[in-house]
């Protein structure tokens, strides 16, 4: 059934992402300002509402598993932290490309940007510490609190551009107070948050699936030392 | 020029993404294969004993 599950995200997240490009390369036109260079906006926005959605559901996992003590929701909130990671990484990377033609450097210490890679360095340690503890339920009770505590940085990144002045573009979203763009060029962003919403929970599935492996081959082995 | 500049680093930033992505994927498919053999591994070694 999980494996249905798999290859069915798979399959329409492909489909929705390649009639995404499409769109964004041969139907939208320019934007007056920046040029063919805003279209980064398709992937960098989306991706950073994907690693939040996946730094969310971490943090509710994690919370779930101190409640709780159940193992399973310490294999989500691992799992999503990982995914989150990685489309972190997405946002940081493409939006210093972005930056390179917007302003001319890479990299400023500007609040948007400094909290992002906070942020990052907050999920990198996150997934740090547990291969650095073996024992599971201290692992996870650990791992749950910093991962809670970490969701903090990820509000502060959310409302920098409200509560500093940065060099970072204000809202654009219409979500949000401020959001002024064109529907027209806002609905492509929704569309692939969609799609790369379906990628990152195939491959948290799959993480979940390899934090079960993990599990068995940790009481596997402890059985064989009792024997 | 600014035009051309700005196409080829449009494409550095999809192009760096998605490299981004299915290096990670990459990187889970060769840990899903390392833990199946680690556990065929330890099922092994976990037999030899029970017949000890």
């Amino acid at each position: 059934m999980r494996l249905k599950v798999i290859y069915a995200l798979s399959l329409i997240a492909s489909v929705l992402l390649a009639f995404n490009l499409y769109k964004v390369f041969m139907v939208l036109p320019d934007e007056v300002n920046q040029g063919a260079i805003y279209r980064i906006i398709y992937i960098h926005v989306p991706s950073a509402i994907t690693c939040f959605t996946c730094f969310f559901t971490a943090m509710v996992s994690s919370a779930l598993y101190l409640i709780r003590k159940d193992m399973r929701f310490d294999a989500v909130a691992a799992a999503s932290s990982e995914v989150g990671l990685v489309f972190a990484t997405v946002v940081l990377v493409t939006g210093s490309i972005w930056a390179r033609i917007i302003w001319g450097i890479w990299w400023t210490w500007d609040p948007r940007l400094t909290s992002m890679f906070v942020c990052w360095l907050l999920y990198a340690g996150y997934l740090m510490l547990r291969r650095a503890i073996d024992e599971p339920g201290q692992r996870a009770r650990l791992a749950a609190v910093l991962s809670i505590f970490a969701f903090t940085d990820v509000i502060i990144v959310w409302k920098s551009i409200e509560w500093w002045r940065t060099e970072h573009p204000g809202p654009v979203l219409s979500i949000r107070n401020g959001g002024g763009m064109s529907p027209g060029m806002e609905a492509p962003i929704w569309w692939n948050y969609l799609a790369l919403v379906m990628i990152a929970t195939v491959l948290i599935m799959v993480r979940m699936r390899q934090e079960d492996l993990r599990r068995e081959i940790d009481s596997l082995r402890r059985w064989a030392h009792a024997l | 020029m600014v035009e051309a500049r700005n196409l080829m680093y449009m494409f550095y930033g999809f192009l760096a993404a998605w490299l981004i992505v299915i290096f990670y994927v990459v990187m889970i498919a060769m840990r899903e294969k390392r833990l199946h053999d680690e556990l065929d591994r330890v099922r092994r070694m976990v037999e030899e004993r029970e017949k000890r």
